[in-house]
């Protein structure tokens, strides 16, 4: 049976972002993905954290875990590891991940697991007003700041890049179809893929709005608006990785492209490498069965429930006699 | 004389292998149908600082520390200096000759505070400034002292083994000092020979024997039967196991289900979530089973981690001491919110802060009680020796499902480490309880609610991925379907909802699990307490009892929710009643008071880091029932 976009929207649930939100264009993109991916709701797992891009979790008919301020990817990691034939999709505002979830951030891309995680990305803290997040450019002031930003502006791209993640992509809330073929991108590679999702705060940020991403401020001669973002697929830029020896190289490329911004910002895939172990099949390395039989479907006890682990293996080392 | 019981300690510098000695002690006695009962000490530290492992070897079960030493295997001069006195009359000190002249103040590991109580005790009793000046003092006490020329002993083994590097030979001090003890209590060589070889690979098993035997021999013959105490081996009714809490811990946790272990490196508990690596694959009745061990990047990640494994189906637990668990706060609150039956192993130790991080405490009941913001149900189960830390570890997966809250199983550093011998824990029929967990089958086509209201407040449950049973889960307050809800009307009914399973674990679960009682059920003299103090206890308290005292034991396990109208029903009433528990403020104690009314009116206390021994319990417990104790009193054996 074919799945449509509108088999994935919750019934009775009032999205409630601002109006002019990007997080609308990520919920559609979002059903788009998974409606021409062909995904069985009951499979998919949305695990968020908090701001506003946690809601996400509720605003898509799939299962949803609203968790806790920057501990998105280690919910994920648990639930993905109990059961790999879960598609776990990770949400989170650019606070979340950035500022107080970074160090799960860098230390997932260690790890490799097969799962896609989606940064929305926005440079201010929407739901508590309007601070600065981790993604702000220094010496901004958006519009309700007292001063402008004292700090210097993470790299998410570049982030992810040297942090291990293996599929490393962008794409921007309002360009709808291009961010569903980079989440469907994302969803498709094996191993970690991280999804940096521009989106203007149409409350909070007023310097990177909806009209500064469509270059409204720059019109060519003939009165059109010139965009500040570009296609990197449409640039020829390649991001595959073949072998482990252009790794270095290709990434160094990609961190190089991670560096635009201002007039040219360029959305697409960075970097892709499709070899890596995932942290799946690195654990079926050492269980054989992992695949067939991980931790969430392993039977505990007999059919009358009694444990029959053989303690044995344990045991035997112990014994004194 | 054949003795009943010998106190055996090893002591030397941290990395010098004294653990490895003390394993091979204790095997070789438990391979002769003796019973073990080990403590092992360590600063925090890698290699230097002194450490060591007191061992209890008798023919009657041991349940806990006393603070004699009836043969003292000093690997260094420190460790004489740091234990002489807890030599008893009659013992004996094996000692390396060649450090018979150095200067005690000037060893170079002593802290300053331990070199001002040293040098007094120097002065006080006319001792000069040598080892052999303390060890001749010592001899003017009846304990014996065994010199023996390590270096000379251990150039001539490596001449043996073909080994001349200086820092190969010195590692096997240890095996030394095993061989002279042996010797000295003229045990059955092949059972060390026994130990020897089960513990190392082929190769080292053989060198280790080598050099043992060449001690072993040494010490017969220049020593002959200077110790007046000989140790026998005897016939072991049963199959035994040397197994320590952290081991415990780890077969009682694969015995009840857990699959996925998170946990990030802290003492005292990550040897668990190793041994769990190690021991990965589990063989079942039928197809193999396994658990997945998750070094994560630190305690924030291993608690959610853990939860997420639980939402999507298996049985989780992760494992820490303090400060992880401080970082966990969050992390329990929403599990304990969302209805997660997560589980926390909760190894206690020296705090606050990074307070004596290898050594023992039991100052966190309040906190594992409280931590997390608001209020939200959960369930804290106490063990109180390396027995029930196996069956509680299987156990606490059951109460997490059933009653779908996160369980807190508390242990403390002194259980985390000791080693002892036991029947091997009969695990046949350990049943796996579920509670209302769904599957596919169960909800065939039904509308399916994560928190729906009922009548007891548990919603069953299903994993994530359950075919018709799309579901919700938010750290908001939430709806019956686990979408965000601030409703006033709806806010109470959650709240009441998840509260309410308290009173299910109060009326379902029999008060004998949740607490022991040990000891004259009618007497007016009542201990109170919790955790490892328990098997000090219980042995003061038989010795009591030989001496006509009468005294009871009342043991508490499950701490949260307490079993209030029990615990009212065995302290009313009671003349005495006496909290022992390894804190500064008695924290048991308190709870009691406020969930009973009833307080104790006597106290002893230890937060010295170092677990309560039999020999000062009994002491402490026999001034109250004399009449000669003040309202609290505070212990301090140790070293």
């Amino acid at each position: 049976m074919e799945t449509k976009p509108s088999d994935f929207r919750v019934p009775d649930i009032f999205a409630d972002w601002c109006p002019g939100c990007g997080n609308f264009g990520i919920m559609n993109a979002l059903q788009m993905a998974f409606a021409e991916l062909g995904l069985e709701p009951h499979r998919v797992v949305m695990v968020s954290g908090i701001g506003c891009s946690g809601k996400q979790a509720h605003n898509v008919r799939v299962n949803g875990v609203h968790t806790l301020h920057g501990r998105t990817l280690p919910f994920a990691t648990g639930v993905k590891v109990a059961n790999p034939e879960l598609e776990v999709i990770a949400i989170g505002g650019d606070g979340d991940g950035l500022g107080i979830g970074a160090g799960h951030f860098v230390n997932a891309g260690r790890r490799n697991i097969d799962m896609t995680y989606i940064i929305h990305n926005n440079g201010v803290y929407g739901l508590t007003k309007g601070q600065a997040s981790p993604t702000l450019k220094r010496d901004l002031k958006t519009k309700s700041l007292p001063k402008p930003n004292i700090n210097d502006a993470v790299n998410p791209i570049g982030l992810a890049i040297i942090s291990g993640y293996t599929f490393v992509g962008r794409s921007y809330a309002f360009d709808v179809r291009h961010l569903k073929d980079i989440i469907k991108q994302a969803i498709q590679h094996k191993g970690l893929a991280f999804v940096d999702c521009l989106q203007p705060c149409p409350t909070y940020n007023d310097i990177n709005t909806k009209d500064w991403y469509a270059g409204e401020d720059r019109r060519d001669a003939l009165g059109k608006p010139q965009s500040r973002l570009y296609k990197l697929e449409e640039a020829g830029f390649d991001p595959l990785v073949r072998d482990w020896k252009e790794d270095w190289q290709k990434k160094a490329t990609a961190l190089e492209k991670a560096q635009e911004w201002g007039d040219k910002i360029p959305i697409g895939v960075f970097y892709k490498k499709e070899y890596e172990s995932t942290f799946e099949e690195r654990i079926s390395g050492r269980i054989p069965f992992y695949a067939e039989r991980p931790p969430a479907k392993q039977k505990l006890g007999n059919e009358k429930g009694i444990s029959t682990v053989d303690l044995s293996e344990f045991l035997d080392d112990l014994k004194t006699s | 004389m054949v003795t009943e019981s010998i106190n055996w300690m090893a002591g030397g510098a941290q990395g010098a292998g004294v653990d490895t000695a003390a394993n091979i002690f204790g095997k070789a006695c438990g391979y002769g149908g003796l019973y073990v009962f080990g403590r092992r000490e360590y600063h925090s530290n890698i290699k230097g600082l002194h450490s060591y492992f007191h061992l209890r070897v008798s023919l009657k079960e041991i349940l806990a520390n006393v603070n004699d030493v009836n043969l003292l295997a000093a690997f260094d001069a420190e460790t004489v200096v740091r234990h002489i006195q807890e030599v008893t009359p009659e013992g004996g000190i094996i000692v390396d000759a060649m450090e018979m002249n150095r200067k005690i103040l000037d060893i170079p590991t002593l802290p300053p505070e331990f070199k001002v109580q040293l040098d007094n005790f120097l002065k006080e009793n006319g001792i000069g400034e040598t080892l052999k000046d303390l060890l001749d003092f010592a001899e003017k006490k009846n304990v014996h002292v065994f010199p023996v020329p390590y270096i000379a002993l251990l150039n001539k083994i490596g001449k043996q083994l073909n080994i001349s590097q200086i820092s190969k030979i010195t590692r096997m001090i240890n095996v030394l000092t095993i061989g002279v003890s042996f010797a000295l209590l003229k045990y059955d060589k092949s059972l060390v020979e026994k130990a020897v070889k089960s513990m190392f690979p082929e190769k080292i098993a053989t060198m280790n024997i080598v050099a043992f035997n060449e001690a072993y021999d040494y010490a017969l013959r220049v020593f002959k039967d200077k110790l007046s105490f000989k140790l026998e081996r005897t016939d072991a009714k049963e199959e035994r196991i040397f197994v320590t809490g952290n081991q415990a811990v780890a077969m009682g946790k694969v015995l009840g289900g857990c699959r996925v272990q998170t946990y990030y490196p802290i003492t005292p508990a990550a040897d668990e979530s190793e041994y769990l690596e190690e021991h990965q694959i589990l063989k079942t009745g039928s197809e193999e089973e396994a658990i997945v061990v998750v070094q994560t990047e630190d305690e924030i990640a291993a608690i959610n981690s853990a939860s997420g494994a639980v939402m999507a189906g298996a049985r989780a637990a992760t494992s820490t001491s303090g400060p992880g668990f401080s970082l966990m706060a969050e992390g329990l609150s929403w599990a304990g919110h969302s209805e997660v039956p997560v589980v926390v192993t909760y190894y206690q130790r020296g705090a606050p802060a990074t307070g004596l991080p290898t050594r023992h405490g039991q100052a966190d009941l309040r906190f594992a009680m409280h931590a997390g913001h608001g209020e939200f149900p959960r369930i804290i189960l106490a063990s109180g020796d390396i027995r029930e830390c196996f069956y509680d570890a299987a156990n606490v997966f059951n109460l997490a499902e059933k009653y779908q809250m996160p369980v807190i199983h508390l242990i403390d550093k002194a259980m985390a480490n000791c080693s002892q011998t036991y029947p091997v824990f009969p695990h046949e029929d350990f049943k796996i309880d579920r509670g209302a967990f769904l599957t596919e089958k169960d909800i065939d086509g039904k509308e399916y609610k994560r928190f729906s209201f009922t009548s007891n407040g548990i919603s069953p449950r299903v994993a994530l991925g359950t075919k018709g049973a799309v579901h919700w889960y938010t750290g908001d307050e939430h709806n019956e379907t686990g979408h965000i809800s601030e409703e006033v009307p709806n806010r109470r009914k959650m709240i009441e909802k998840r509260m309410m399973k308290l009173q299910l674990v109060d009326r379902e679960i029999p008060s004998e699990e949740k607490m022991n009682f040990y000891g004259d059920k009618s007497s007016e003299n009542v201990v109170v307490s919790w955790g490892s103090p328990k098997g000090a206890i219980i042995e003061a308290s038989e010795m009591l009892k030989e001496e006509g005292f009468s005294l009871g034991f009342l043991q508490m396990r499950m701490l949260h929710p307490l079993p209030v109208e029990a615990v009212k029903r065995v302290l009313a009433g009671r003349k005495r009643i006496i909290d022992v528990e390894d804190n500064f403020t008695a924290q048991l104690a308190g709870v009691i008071k406020e969930k009973t009314g009833i307080s104790p009116n006597f106290y002893i206390l230890k937060y010295t880091g170092r677990p309560t021994t039999t020999t000062e319990i009994y002491e402490a417990l026999k001034a109250i029932l004399t009449g000669k104790a003040s309202e609290r009193q505070v212990l301090m054996s140790g070293n």
